[in-house]
């Protein structure tokens, strides 16, 4: 494979385009609601008008605005435009049964369209950016080819070329870019350290154990845009020396798994994984990992005990994993949004990637916005974006009257926002600042109905049934913790109740082995900091003893006979 | 081999580089409480009892994993480490069935003991009592689970003292359990050796040799009947 196939295989796959063309999301969130039935509709239909030469149907990955599922985009020339292909009208379907698809597809022969229409001019889609999603909802996740037409591999074949292992480390960290798993270390930082500490054989991992409820970002990544993660990771590779990849992707993501074995596939077929890619002396392979469940196994220790076969629970750091790894050898840990950033950074430039976002929070974020709000779906917006903006204008508020009471951000290791700090930009520190975390990207709306100890119960119940177990705080500690919860959230508790509660929150925090059980008391303190009327609304007024209801004894020297 | 020198609770210390805090701290004489550590295993890491301070770190470190640094000011009895180390002890006791006066590792229980040391007068927690088994299929030794701590020390020796890896963990969190082999009675184990190493492990009574506990203990009646039957009826029947 040389850039010359690869310009080849671009400009056919362009040529083969009809001028119309149907995209309908094939993500999980659609294929849920009913888009493989649609898909079929569709291509039936375009078969049966005759219209295979002038519309084409394609599998494409998510379009964002998930709670309208099945949606459907379609894509025409503007008539009225002198030149042909440059102008493109876009029709966006949402809601779309099987039925619809014989009438999105009449259209072209000046039927008319019976389907739901969206509107792309609304916030939902006018206020996002496209970077790490910019293909999602384009390519088709199972045909490279259309990767490729999107300029992919281009950015694997500039730094193999181009740059040596240094400059590209010296590029990442120019742009600026924090990891996007939650702990938002600096990218470039990272890199340039397992660069440079030693090892006869380094590798680089992927984690998509996405676990957070309420969290499908980086599904939704691999699920659309399976080829932009791998270009990321090889490139990763060529930065730091490694000649091995893996990815760790969670059991509870088939769909992702197939997408990514089809990849892996297609990929190595093309010489774009391998040896000597494009000709190069660089060989670099990627093997996927598949979980089995376990929550604790996004915790990167656990996670590459896992990767080696081993019991999946975390180790104490230091040694990191970037000088003492898998099989004790320099690794490289990112997360799945982190790699799909990186082919962009490298075709548009660390400059034009720290234009983006604020001073020390550069680039854009995908969220996942759900819960009590209009529009549920896949947000990405540059970082610094007030909260506000994300939750009341692209989410669309509050549905059926309601009134928007908090924001969850960052799972069960982050927090509770509550609306009047709502004028807060969504940074790594200033959420940090708030007692909560931006986290991978969850975001779950509340509104006036949810009672935030039971939020704060919820969380602490997951943390429960996740903690590995290995140690002490995090293995008792939670089972303590969600027994206070309930007992105040069931009014059998007192203010006595909420102390230990809260000396058991600091106790869990500064004391358990990972990140998973040091984070597990963050809801609940979050909620105690902001919304601490609503636990003392349920606390019952005196003493246990008074409670109770035993009668006061008497000292005990009275009592005694003479 | 390189020597470093650092301070633990204010008492200059020396040490090799590569050694533990732990280490350190027990060659100079300083005390820093454990419970999965034993000495001649690998470190685990899961009690957090040898939790100590370091200055200018904003986390607390295990003493039994952390390696000592030129310069390091480690504190290692601070009220707060002092606070931690007994909700520590109290978390295990209500998280299991530890009840002392029936336990055949009563007065020799490395639990007990650290509930003394972090002076432990009550739980302020919950006791959650599990529901767990007793398994005693083995010839000579039974393991109750309801007073393990799992701390893995029998994992551990097990595996890298006597090389049977007969002990693994299964299940997580709360309903995490020591198993033999795949999850199988310990009797019908076909890596066990029967060495003994694990019961020598275990901190607690979990693991115990058949014989010691209370309900096995013997009281030989048959010898007062013999007594009474020789001096009253004369009879001598051996």
């Amino acid at each position: 494979m040389e850039l010359t196939d690869l310009l080849d295989i671009a400009a056919k796959e362009r040529q083969a385009r009809p001028p119309h063309l149907i995209r309908c999301c094939t993500a999980a969130g659609c294929l849920s609601a009913g888009s493989a039935a649609v898909l079929d509709r569709l291509r039936g239909a375009v078969h049966d008008e005759g219209l295979t030469e002038r519309v084409g149907v394609a599998a494409v990955g998510c379009m964002r605005l998930c709670c309208q599922g099945p949606l459907v985009r379609v894509d025409s020339p503007v008539a009225s435009s002198g030149t042909e292909g440059v102008g493109m009208k876009e029709e966006l379907y949402q809601r779309v049964t099987p039925d619809d698809a014989g009438s999105i597809v009449g259209g072209f022969n000046g039927g008319t369209v019976t389907a739901n229409k969206g509107d792309l001019n609304s916030a939902f889609f006018q206020l996002q950016s496209s970077v790490i999603l910019e293909n999602s909802g384009r390519v088709e996740p199972e045909r490279i080819e259309t990767y490729i037409a999107a300029e992919g591999y281009q950015s694997l074949h500039r730094v193999l070329r181009n740059f040596t292992p240094a400059q590209v480390v010296e590029e990442i960290t120019r742009s600026g870019l924090r990891g996007r798993g939650g702990a938002a270390y600096p990218t470039g930082v990272k890199w340039a350290t397992v660069a440079k500490n030693p090892g006869e054989k380094k590798y680089v991992v992927c984690n998509a154990d996405e676990g957070d409820p309420g969290a499908f970002m980086n599904r939704s990544v691999l699920e659309s845009d399976p080829h932009r993660v791998l270009e990321g990771m090889a490139i990763a590779g060529y930065a730091i020396g490694a000649n091995q990849g893996y990815i760790y992707v969670r059991g509870e993501y088939p769909l992702a798994v197939q997408r990514l074995h089809t990849a892996i596939a297609q990929a190595g077929r093309l010489g774009l994984l391998g040896s000597h890619i494009f000709s190069s002396p660089f060989d670099f392979r990627i093997d996927l990992r598949t979980g089995a469940g376990a929550f604790v196994c996004g915790e990167e220790t656990a996670l590459m005990a896992s990767i080696m076969g081993q019991r999946g629970t975390p180790t104490p750091r230091p040694p990191y994993p970037a000088e003492h790894g898998l099989w004790g050898m320099p690794t490289l840990l990112n997360n799945v949004e982190t790699y799909a950033n990186v082919p962009t950074i490298i075709r548009r430039g660390a400059d034009w990637f720290a234009s983006i976002g604020t001073e020390k929070n550069k680039g854009t974020k995908v969220f996942c916005l759900t819960g009590k709000v209009v529009n549920t779906g896949l947000v990405e917006v540059p970082l610094g974006t007030p909260l506000r903006k994300i939750v009341h204008d692209i989410g669309g508020g509050a549905p059926d009257g309601g009134t928007i009471k908090a924001v969850q951000t960052g799972g069960p290791s982050g927090g509770c926002i509550p609306a009047e700090l709502f004028d807060t930009p969504v940074e790594y520190d200033s959420l940090a600042r708030l007692g909560s975390i931006m986290g991978s990207g969850g975001m779950i709306v509340l509104d006036d109905k949810n009672n935030m100890v039971d939020v704060a119960r919820y969380f602490m119940q997951f943390c429960m049934d996740e903690s590995c177990g290995k140690c002490v705080p995090c293995r008792a500690g939670t089972v303590q913790l969600h027994r206070l919860l309930t007992r105040i959230l069931e009014g059998r508790a007192g203010a006595e109740d909420v102390q230990q509660l809260e000396a058991l929150c600091d106790m869990v925090k500064h004391t358990s082995l990972c990140g998973l059980g040091q984070a597990a008391p963050n809801p609940t303190l979050s909620t105690l900091r902001f919304f601490r009327h609503e636990y003392e609304a349920l606390l019952k007024p005196g003493s246990p003893a008074q409670r109770m209801g035993l009668p006061l004894v008497a000292p005990v020297s009275a009592n005694r006979p003479r | 081999m390189s020597v470093v020198t650092l301070t633990i609770n204010g008492q200059l210390v020396s040490a090799r580089a590569g050694d533990t805090i732990l280490t350190a701290a027990r060659e100079a004489g300083i005390d820093i409480p454990t419970l999965c550590y034993v000495d001649g295993l690998s470190a685990h890491g899961g009690c957090r009892i040898c939790l100590v301070e370091i200055a200018g770190s904003p986390r607390l470190q295990p003493a039994c994993f952390m390696k000592v640094g030129e310069g390091m000011e480690v504190q290692t009895d601070t009220e707060r480490l002092r606070g931690y180390r007994r909700t520590i002890v109290e978390l295990l006791f209500a998280e299991g069935n530890h009840i002392c006066s029936v336990c055949v590792a009563n007065g020799a229980c490395e639990l007990q003991d650290m509930a003394i040391t972090v002076g432990m007068d009550h739980d302020r927690f919950d006791y959650i009592h599990p529901n767990r088994q007793v398994d005693l299929s083995h010839d000579r030794f039974g393991i109750d689970h309801n007073r393990c701590i799992l701390c893995t020390r029998c994992i551990r020796a097990c595996d890298e003292l006597e090389g049977a890896h007969t002990w693994d963990m299964a299940g997580r969190g709360s309903h995490s359990k020591v198993i033999t082999d795949l999850n199988e009675p310990w009797g019908e184990s076909q890596t066990c050796t029967s060495c003994g190493k694990c019961f020598m492990a275990c901190p607690t009574g979990a693991i115990f040799q058949k014989g010691d506990t209370v309900a096995e203990t013997d009281h030989p009646r048959a010898k007062l009947e013999f007594l009474v039957n020789a001096r009253e009826k004369k009879q001598w029947n051996v």
